[in-house]
């Protein structure tokens, strides 16, 4: 079925109708955090195995609490308790996890791609929980599910990204995401942080140099934080990022009246935005956190529940039940 | 597998002066209408609540509270299908504690739609009571569950669908008795 994924390992090769189908099964989703009960029997009986090769706290969390309000179980291994301390490879450990037969496996890693190589290689869902400085999927897809809703519609939107874009796997998530739906794209940083090649990501993106120019008619800002454990060079002075690139009220006030900020977290205050935008109401930070459950819960449902989806065969002939 | 249209059960008119019927009997059943909302089971319990709803209106002057209801996620056969099926949107914009909730659904067959429905209740609240209300109780019930308003009971066999078409889903208006041919 045209809709139908059986991973999401990145946003990059989805269509348009695969984002917005995914954005729609989000809504009902939403409104599940006002419900006095919120636990459900969906998922029961499905196990999550939750793969964080790489310290997480937020997304984690999120995935963890979207699985288990659809009733699903979680198997939770940690980068730091884990058996890759004692120098266990990927895929053993991963096929380690496979024995246990959860229904569905969340990775993050710092290796760009290894979502790919773990889904090739089970027989299982593979959810994208971050790879190196590849993709976000989950991340993009909660942003634009928090702008379209604000704004009203995904389409057409002047989009800034401010700051460490070079290691920003949300960064290129984003981008990926709403330049499908055709989306102005101005990326602004330190020269280092925004090489040329980001052009190339997408059509209708450039490259600013100066803060003003950047969100000059901007209707939707990203912050992204400055990520120091992925940086190996030295890195621009606090001092000089914070005067030169901090969101601040007044920069702000150069991009449309009713822009949105959005931070993918965690936001360092005083560093790459300043607090007054991060509580102002022009700030989605909270709304973000609130959507990814949503958002998670969708996929989930999705990916993880139902029988088990057979891999597609040559020689056998697959039936799809309609509904 | 073919399915062919075997005889009409309801007709259009009929349909109206049934639910003219059934919503003279949730209020008089009920006492008045304190405390009374209705909600419509997704798909075609929605327009049949905001029918019910509208007729209660004009005869008694209160708007009872409406809402809808989709039961996908308290579907008890979701890990034997796939892919899964699309969720949907509850819209019920009131409290369910205290509640004296009319469940509406078209056509009650095996009961399991209505024990889905029950769960998705109470996820939101502790009702007083739930009663149930069908256009049509065609039998083969599969659970204890039977419905307190009903607009027509017909005998109908294993293979037999009931389809309730209404003009604000299928643009047209009766109810048809269906049989697969295999």
């Amino acid at each position: 079925m045209l809709h139908r994924l059986q991973h999401l390992l990145g946003l990059e090769p989805l269509t348009r109708e695969q984002i917005t189908f995914i954005l729609d099964q989000s809504k009902p989703f939403q409104e599940f955090h006002r419900h006095p009960l919120k636990k459900l029997a969906t998922l029961r009986g499905k196990t999550v195995a939750l793969a964080f090769f790489e310290p997480s706290t937020r997304t984690r969390i999120s995935f963890a609490t979207a699985a288990a309000r659809l009733g699903a179980d979680v198997m939770n291994l940690q980068a730091e308790a884990s058996s890759l301390k004692k120098g266990e490879s990927l895929i053993d450990t991963v096929r380690t996890l496979e024995a246990m037969r959860p229904d569905g496996i969340v990775i993050r890693h710092s290796a760009s791609g290894a979502p790919y190589f773990v889904a090739e290689r089970l027989e299982i869902p593979v959810i994208n929980a971050g790879d190196g400085t590849h993709e976000h999927p989950t991340q993009a897809l909660l942003d634009a599910l928090t702008i379209r809703d604000r704004k009203g519609r995904l389409d057409g939107w002047n989009v800034t990204i401010l700051g460490d874009i070079l290691h920003s796997r949300v960064a290129r998530s984003n981008v990926h995401l709403l330049s499908k739906f055709g989306a102005h794209i101005t990326l602004c940083g330190p020269a280092m942080w925004v090489p040329r090649e980001m052009e190339c990501l997408a059509p209708n993106i450039r490259r600013v140099p100066q803060i003003e120019e950047a969100l000059e008619g901007a209707h939707v800002i990203f912050v992204l934080r400055v990520q120091t454990e992925r940086i190996d060079e030295p890195a621009l002075a606090a001092e000089e990022f914070i005067l030169r690139y901090q969101l601040t009220p007044e920069r702000l006030r150069l991009a449309q009246p009713d822009a949105l900020v959005l931070h993918p977290g965690p936001m360092i205050r005083g560093l790459e935005i300043d607090p007054t935008v991060a509580d102002g109401p022009q700030s989605c930070v909270l709304e973000q956190v609130t959507n990814g459950l949503a958002v998670r819960m969708a996929l989930l449902y999705h990916l993880v529940g139902g029988a088990p989806v057979e891999a597609p065969h040559p020689a056998k002939e697959q039936s799809s039940a309609a509904d | 597998m073919r399915v062919v249209e075997k005889r009409q059960l309801l007709s259009a008119e009929e349909i109206g002066r049934t639910l003219q019927r059934l919503a003279h009997e949730i209020v008089e059943k009920s006492g008045g209408t304190k405390d009374l909302a209705l909600i419509g089971v997704r798909r075609r319990g929605v327009p049949l609540s905001q029918r019910l709803a509208s007729i209660i209106r004009t005869s008694s002057g209160v708007n009872v509270p409406v809402g809808t209801l989709d039961i996908t996620l308290y579907r008890d056969d979701l890990s034997t299908v796939a892919p899964q099926p699309v969720v949907q949107s509850n819209e019920i914009d009131f409290g369910m504690d205290d509640r004296d909730i009319v469940l509406v659904d078209d056509v009650l067959y095996t009961g399991r739609t209505v024990r889905a429905a029950m769960n998705g209740l109470f996820d939101l609240g502790r009702p007083r009571r739930i009663r149930l209300c069908v256009l049509i109780d065609r039998g083969h019930r599969e659970l204890p569950i039977e419905a307190s308003f009903i607009g027509s009971a017909v005998q109908t066999s294993d293979t037999e669908i009931v389809e309730v078409r209404l003009q604000e889903i299928d643009n047209e208006e009766r109810v048809m008795l269906v049989d697969r041919v295999s």
